[in-house]
């Protein structure tokens, strides 16, 4: 069996769970109608989930960048008091600060793209229940019960499945924001407490290896560019003068 | 023949597409059974935007069950090897 009988098969499966039928046949329509009107609400929410973690998200960007200007900012300064040391640490902060930012930043471009795909399917969704509503109404007007088994046959096995593939697109939706949210209540944290995480903790060894290795490579650039700057003492010498970072 | 990719819609396509379907999709099972990222990412891609590109999108107001459900794009190889493990995608 191919991928795509298996997918077949889990959203029939789905599709089962979502519609009970009653005896007659136009209470089955009313009553999936309730039940799309309900999965229409889960949809709205469902958007606005992502948007308040989207803005979250966004929030905790902005913080960030205020903290890596300020960490510049304390690094000349300790430089300028003869303090290198001290300007070592700020800058090996602003590294771990400028990787938390690019993190946060691909985060809120996952969360557009999720918002967009959402909204997306709350227009698709709500176009397929406004049709229904219209065809239901018909159905009732016009036909016995006995004909109207019939004639909801096949719209109402059509229209569970968009409700069973909409309910997977809020699902997966839900676990993404899900899991951002996760990541972004840590970084607030260790933002509050003033101490961001170490990056290079994360990773495997190489990877952890590697990311010591740019980090301690760009603290010495910019401790080697702000004495420049300031015209303090010598250059180190695996620097060339002028050189770029 | 109607063709759903999951959380995005529904298309109409003909049977030359539904061949081509059938080749991809017997392709993607290999892939997924070797675990190759690569190969998974572009053929589910590939896949995708065949029936995007040769199929016709169901009018939002026509209400149809869907003879084929395709994986939904962000699909990714994990959750695909538990689709074969017969798991589901999503536990209920």
């Amino acid at each position: 069996m191919g991928l795509i009988s298996r997918m077949s098969t889990l959203l029939k499966a789905k599709m089962s769970q979502l519609l009970d039928r009653a005896e007659d046949p136009r209470e089955t329509l009313d009553y999936s109608y309730e039940r799309q009107l309900q999965m229409l609400q889960d949809v709205k929410r469902g958007v606005v989930e992502v948007v308040t973690s989207r803005r979250r998200v966004e929030l905790q960007a902005a913080r960030l960048q205020d903290s890596v200007t300020k960490l510049d900012e304390q690094a000349r300064q300790a430089l300028a008091a003869g303090r290198e040391d001290l300007a070592r640490l700020a800058l090996e902060r602003k590294q771990v600060a400028l990787q938390q930012l690019n993190g946060l930043e691909a985060q809120i471009a996952d969360l557009e793209k999720e918002q967009e795909k959402l909204t997306a399917t709350e227009q698709r969704l709500s176009a397929k229940v406004e049709a229904f509503r219209t065809q239901k109404e018909v159905i009732k007007a016009q036909y016995s019960a006995a004909e109207a088994q019939v004639k909801i046959g096949e719209s109402l096995s059509g229209l569970s499945e968009e409700m069973a593939d909409v309910g997977l697109a809020v699902e997966r939706a839900q676990e993404k924001t899900e899991r951002l949210k996760a990541r972004a209540g840590a970084i607030d944290e260790l933002v509050a407490q003033g101490t961001l995480v170490d990056i290079t903790q994360s990773g495997d060894t190489i990877d952890r290896e590697l990311a010591k290795i740019s980090a301690s490579q760009s603290v010495e650039n910019e401790l080697a560019e702000l004495k420049r700057q300031l015209g303090t003492g010598e250059s180190p010498k695996q620097l060339k003068e002028g050189s770029d970072q | 023949m109607i063709v759903r990719i999951a959380t995005e819609g529904q298309y109409r396509v003909g049977s030359d597409t539904l061949d081509k379907l059938n080749a991809i999709d017997n392709q993607l099972v290999n892939i997924v059974a070797r675990g190759d990222q690569a190969a998974y990412d572009q053929l589910l891609k590939s896949m995708l935007d065949l029936v995007r590109q040769s199929g016709q999108p169901v009018a939002l107001t026509e209400i149809v069950e869907s003879d084929l459900v395709l994986p939904a794009p962000d699909t990714t190889l994990a959750e695909a090897r538990q689709l074969f493990k017969g798991d589901g995608l999503i536990p209920d």
